[in-house]
């Protein structure tokens, strides 16, 4: 796992990951604590606070003895997070790049354009 | 949370050894616990008297509430697989798990056979002839198995391979999600159970140094690296635990975090930022206050000698 997060945001984001490509539906089972807890070979207790974040977020819910649901309109709410989070974590670390290896804004985007598989400068 | 254990100002001295110094903390119910510092730092001691095996020399200890020496009530509760046990001369791993069977009133036989199969343990070799592997197994087996409300595993995977390390972490965690416990885990192979603690206990020298959740114990510490003048001005007034460089590169490890505008500002002098792991925090901490001065000065005198020899700088 990336060691620059803590580990319950790692877990949280794992379940989400998996909440945006639909392997889980919304109003379906989440994987429980102790499952993501096995699975992740992490202390319970990290996984549980992975959970609850999620929960606080309104990503998931509890069903009384039966355990975590994902609630209606979860997947809408995490699309609308990543597209505001996107230029952050992508975009200005691409611009970024570019500057130390001469390309200005206007070169990404012709990139962006094109395809990113093909390449402008022929050896 | 409950404690279900409480040290106050314990002191072992033997002979002209002090093996523990005045050390207090509590152990939460149901909790995880690394206990973690250098052979000979005190934990194996810790742990014989936490189990009624060592007398202390001053200082209280509470079990369940209770003193637990000669008391059976407490220690029918308790679990302590030490790396030495000792087993009588003709027994076989069979011997040993139906005495634990009587004496532990929560063993679980059906668990027990799993982990003999896991372990494809020898039952009917006697002991002695067993591989230091194999006798680590019969220990695990019966700490595990046991399900006691406290268990204690003394640096339980001495020669157990990698495969076998894995089997027993994966079985730890599974039985302890199912059946929650509390559990104190000593342990050199840092790296490979500071996911599955909850909380550290950090001993040096007969102390204790750190008392931490090991979510907070992993944010501790900040590692720098870059141009070394850099890297100086970032790290300007700060608590330097490790300096290293090659060139005119310097990597630094100091005590605390960056808040979001200090880190910025370390990213646009074209720094790179990184966390410290447990084993690195731990290294560094325990290395530093074995012998030198903890000035900044002498740390940065230390580059490169003895203790380094598990440092990853290619990260």
């Amino acid at each position: 796992m990336d060691e620059g997060k803590p580990l319950f945001v790692q877990i949280a984001e794992q379940v989400e990951a998996s909440i945006l490509d639909g392997s889980i539906a919304e109003e379906s089972q989440a994987p429980s604590t102790n499952e993501l807890a096995v699975f992740h070979r992490i202390n319970p207790a990290t996984a549980a606070k992975g959970v609850n974040m999620l929960v606080d977020k309104g990503v998931l819910y509890k069903r009384r003895g039966i355990g975590m649901f994902v609630a209606r309109g979860a997947r809408d709410l995490l699309l609308k997070e990543r597209r505001s989070d996107f230029a952050e974590r992508y975009v200005q670390p691409l611009l970024a790049e570019a500057r130390r290896i001469g390309l200005g804004p206007e070169d990404v985007a012709d990139l962006v354009r094109t395809g990113a598989g093909v390449s402008p400068a022929k050896p | 949370m409950n404690s279900v254990i409480q040290v106050r100002n314990l002191t072992k001295r033997y002979k002209d050894a002090l093996a523990l110094d005045g050390v207090s903390f509590d152990i939460e119910q149901d909790a995880i616990y690394g206990l973690l510092g250098r052979n000979g730092a005190g934990k194996t001691t810790a742990m014989s008297i936490l189990t009624a095996q060592n007398l202390p020399t001053s200082g209280e200890v509470r079990v369940f509430g209770e003193n637990p020496y000669e008391n059976a009530r407490v220690l029918s509760r308790m679990c302590f697989v030490r790396e030495s046990q000792k087993y009588p001369d003709d027994a076989t791993p069979r011997h040993a798990f139906a005495a634990a069977r009587l004496f532990f009133p929560r063993w679980d036989q059906g668990l027990a056979d799993e982990l003999i199969d896991d372990f494809q343990l020898p039952l009917k070799r006697t002991i002695k002839k067993l591989s230091r592997g194999q006798l680590s197994a019969v220990g695990v087996i019966i700490g595990l198995a046991s399900r006691a409300e406290v268990t204690f595993f003394d640096e339980p995977y001495l020669g157990l391979d990698a495969v076998a390390r894995q089997i027993f972490y994966d079985r730890l965690l599974a039985d302890y999600a199912e059946v929650p416990r509390t559990i104190l885990l000593s342990s050199h192979l840092i790296d490979e159970v500071s996911n599955l603690i909850e909380r550290v206990l950090l001993i040096d020298a007969g102390r204790i140094i750190m008392d931490e959740s090991a979510e907070d114990a992993r944010a501790l510490a900040t590692n720098v690296v870059g141009d070394a003048a850099a890297v100086e001005r970032a790290v300007n007034g700060r608590e330097v635990i490790h300096r290293e460089g090659l060139g005119r590169v310097a990597s630094v490890t100091f005590l605390g975090r960056l808040d979001g505008a200090e880190r910025a500002a370390v990213v646009a002098d074209g720094l790179e930022l990184a966390p410290v792991s447990l084993q690195q925090l731990i290294v560094r901490l325990t290395q530093q206050r074995s012998g030198r001065d903890r000035s900044t000065g002498d740390a940065f005198a230390s580059t490169g000698s003895d203790a380094d020899t598990q440092e990853g700088s290619l990260r």
